[in-house]
């Protein structure tokens, strides 16, 4: 497939409540906007209430095959349930995005694996808003991966949240460029 | 000679297949007479219901559909909502409306449909052979109810038009009888008004109930079915206007 | 003869179009509100449904864009209700629909039966979950039988068309009333939770229609014409049989004309993958996978599933290869498969069942496991 132009498969996992899918669904509207083929696949149904919530993302330059990621080139997981889960699938190779705030210390990857931790709910907090931490992620994820930019991402936002949330605009986009500071700083 | 008593042109001239002293025939002449009086014969549709008045279309002359057994309120429902200005009735017995059908009346009258049903009870099942209907009453006896109805083994008689009428969904229910002609006289009343209220788009369901003879079944004469229904079923299915 | 519907062009095509900087009028969308949409856009005039997951975001949808576009969208009180509200609809000549999932669909199977009877077209959508029972909310195809062979009472058939992706649902939905219309009866969309949740970009416009036979059975009120009557009691001696020979002529055009398949890499193939829906899109990535392997592997998707596309099946097993069926569930489909190969060639199943989705390396093992059956 690589033959084709790049495939990129992700998964963002975390709990309820830490906007997940919006993360996910932003991601994809990005991918669209930067005019790729993409794919979004949403955990669905009881799990999106406290449980565990993921969802899978796929972009590529060319028509995709399958939505369900099996093992994923980057990982984005917001909390430690979710590390555990899906770290184990993450290819050699791979990116993976922790929220260092709430997962202690360095996991246990293989060594070809790149690892940003940041510390997301902190860094929201500091922009005013806790619930931006899947943006902060995000954000990280993007810059780093570098193949879409964070100002597609930010342009993708109003069509992403629903207009009843979009007071939280300004604060989502301050989280998308926070990370990707993080991102190409370390701090 | 002065023509006392000619067909309305909405019933067709064609002999019925319902039994002798059945009470289907007056109650679709009545229809058809209000079809025809209130002039509303091109913008008609009737519903068939399953059980012996399943082919009601042979005998009246509108458009007419043939449903499953109790789903026509929500036949007409669909076709209500997307022909408001066509005149919709549901004709069903008490086995349709009363037992199978029972939560398709319920919620058409509750989401006030702007349809007209008729609801014949005869308290049994007709076509399948004289079985225990929701409206049967107590002691009688029928193909299922051999030793006749008990309310400790079967319930007590379903009186569903009082049910409707608590709906705010509803905006007319009467209770009539073919008993005598007399009360096929305020039968045919009241049916013509369930029409006019929907004609005049009045925001809810109109129901007309009848109680309506079975000699076949009851195992009775022609005569004392119609003595039946004015002296025992009136009194569990009392007469008059329930609502509006 | 069969048209193949060769999704993959368009997209290259709508990519060279973006290169080439014109607009790129692709939306994200779930299939669900996409399928809904694309409804909307065949000129559905009433939805009926009630609520059931993985489906709830048609129903939602239509409750919101039905009105505004001054169309009828009634949340029914069952499923059973739905179907019949549908039932109405249709018999008055309007177009109509109702979505649902699996249980919901068992539900409906009665009215589907009586709609077929009674020669009125509707569209039905199922997005499919896991079964038996309540089974779970989780992907299936376990449906595949109950579509495929009528559901309900009777001798009838039921057109059902299987999309592979949010667009092809999108595509599917304008087809499915353009073919309800066109042959008088019930056609299903036979989606999954995967396609039903998942968001892929999609174009969303109005296909050129079909050229379509005038309803004048429809129930609009005996004016200045005898009466209409829609029914599905044949009581007279030999009415019901002549209904089912009109009905089965119908099925043998259908067969004839409306078959669509997809496939790829099966002229070399030692290998022939099957699969509908969103298994097949599993199969692709293991099919492509295997082919940069040197493994022999070609494809074929069924888009319609009745009619069932026999005689691409058949005229592939000619020579001898191995098939492989996958599907969600513990296999239904491949009974499909077998008849239309009928022993020529052999047939394996890999599926899982009760919302399990196999994985592209499960596929892709599969596959491998049978070039190393093929050397002995």
């Amino acid at each position: 497939m690589a033959a084709n132009g790049f495939s990129e498969e992700v998964v963002i996992a975390g709990f309820g409540g830490q906007g997940i899918m919006l993360a996910g669904k932003l991601l994809a509207q990005t991918a669209m906007k930067a005019g790729k083929e993409v794919t979004y696949m949403p955990s669905y149904g009881a799990e999106v209430r406290g449980g565990t919530a993921n969802c899978m993302v796929v972009i590529a330059e060319r028509e995709i095959a399958c939505p369900v990621v099996g093992n994923p080139d980057s990982l984005i997981v917001m909390n430690k349930a979710s590390l555990a889960k899906f770290g184990p699938r993450l290819k050699k190779g791979g990116l993976l995005i922790m929220n260092s705030s709430l997962i202690d210390g360095r996991p246990e990857m293989d060594e070809s694996i790149e690892i940003i931790a940041l510390p997301a709910d902190e860094l929201a907090v500091e922009l005013g808003n806790k619930k931006a931490a899947n943006m902060v992620a995000l954000g990280a994820y993007i810059k780093k991966r570098g193949r879409l930019n964070i100002e597609t991402a930010a342009d993708a936002l109003p069509e992403t949240i629903a207009e009843r949330y979009h007071k939280t605009l300004p604060v989502n986009t301050a989280a998308l460029n926070r990370g990707a500071e993080f991102a190409s700083r370390g701090s | 000679m002065k023509t006392a008593f000619t067909r309305t042109p909405t019933y067709k001239d064609v002999p019925t297949h319902y039994c002798p002293g059945c009470g289907h025939g007056i109650a679709h002449r009545l229809l058809a007479e209000t079809i025809d009086e209130l002039d509303i014969h091109e913008r008609t549709i009737g519903i068939a219901p399953v059980g012996c008045a399943v082919l009601e279309y042979d005998y009246i002359d509108v458009d007419m559909v043939e449903v499953a057994h109790g789903r026509a309120p929500a036949v007409a429902t669909g076709m209500k909502r997307t022909n408001p200005d066509k005149i919709i009735f549901s004709y069903q017995g008490d086995g349709d409306l009363a037992s199978i059908g029972a939560g398709e009346i319920l919620h058409a009258g509750h989401r006030g449909e702007q349809i007209t049903v008729i609801f014949i009870n005869n308290a049994v099942y007709g076509m399948t052979g004289g079985q225990m209907a929701p409206t049967t009453m107590i002691n009688q006896v029928t193909a299922t109810t051999p030793k006749g109805r008990t309310s400790a083994g079967q319930g007590y008689p379903l009186q569903v038009s009082e049910l409707l009428a608590t709906l705010p969904g509803t905006i007319y229910i009467e209770r009539c009888a073919l008993s005598s002609p007399a009360e096929i006289r305020k039968t045919k009343k009241a049916i013509k008004h369930a029409f006019e209220l929907q004609i005049e788009g009045s925001p809810g369901m109109s129901l007309v109930e009848v109680l309506s003879p079975c000699p076949t079944y009851w195992r009775m004469s022609p005569v004392d079915a119609m003595k039946w229904i004015g002296e025992e079923m009136v009194k569990v299915f009392p007469l008059g206007r329930l609502k509006g | 003869m069969s048209t193949a519907v060769n999704t993959s062009k368009k997209k290259n095509e709508a990519q060279k179009q973006k290169a080439s900087g014109e607009t790129d009028h692709r939306i994200l969308m779930c299939g669900n509100e996409a399928l809904a949409e694309s409804a909307i856009i065949a000129g559905c005039d009433a939805y009926f449904g009630y609520p059931i997951t993985p489906q709830n975001e048609v129903t939602a949808y239509m409750s919101k864009r039905m009105p505004e576009e001054g169309r009828v969208f009634v949340q029914s009180e069952s499923e059973l209700a739905a179907i019949n509200m549908v039932f109405g609809a249709s018999a008055t000549g309007k177009r109509t629909m109702t979505s649902s999932s699996s249980p919901g669909v068992s539900l409906m199977q009665e009215g589907i039966s009586y709609l077929a009877g009674a020669e009125l077209p509707a569209v039905i959508v199922n997005v499919m979950r896991g079964g038996p029972g309540l089974g779970n909310i989780a992907p299936s195809q376990g449906d595949y039988f109950q579509a495929t062979r009528g559901g309900g009472h009777g001798d009838y058939r039921t057109i059902v068309l299987g999309p592979s992706s949010v667009q092809e649902l999108v595509d599917c939905m304008q087809l499915a009333f353009d073919l309800a219309d066109q042959y008088q009866m019930p056609v299903i969309v036979l989606a999954d939770g995967i396609l039903g949740q998942m968001m892929e970009p999609v174009v969303l416009e109005k296909k050129p229609g079909r050229k379509l036979p005038s309803k004048d059975w429809a129930l609009t009120g005996a004016k200045g014409r005898q009466q209409n009557i829609v029914r599905s009691l044949w009581l007279a001696e030999g009415a019901l049989e002549r209904l089912n020979y009109k009905l089965q002529g119908r099925y043998e055009q259908i067969q004839k004309d409306e078959v669509l398949c997809e496939q790829y890499g099966v002229e070399d193939a030692d290998i022939v993958v099957v699969a509908y829906g969103i298994a097949a899109r599993i199969v692709r990535g293991a099919v492509t996978i295997a082919r940069e392997e040197g493994i022999k592997v070609g494809w074929i998707r069924p888009v319609t599933l009745w009619p069932f596309p026999s005689e691409q099946i058949s005229k592939a097993a000619d020579e001898l290869r191995i098939f492989l069926t996958v599907e969600l569930s513990m296999g239904q489909m491949v009974e499909d498969v077998k008849l239309a190969i009928s022993g020529k060639s052999p047939v394996v199943f890999y599926g899982r069942p009760g919302g399990g989705v196999p994985t592209v390396d499960e596929v892709l093992d599969k596959i491998r496991q049978l070039t190393t059956k093929r050397k002995i």
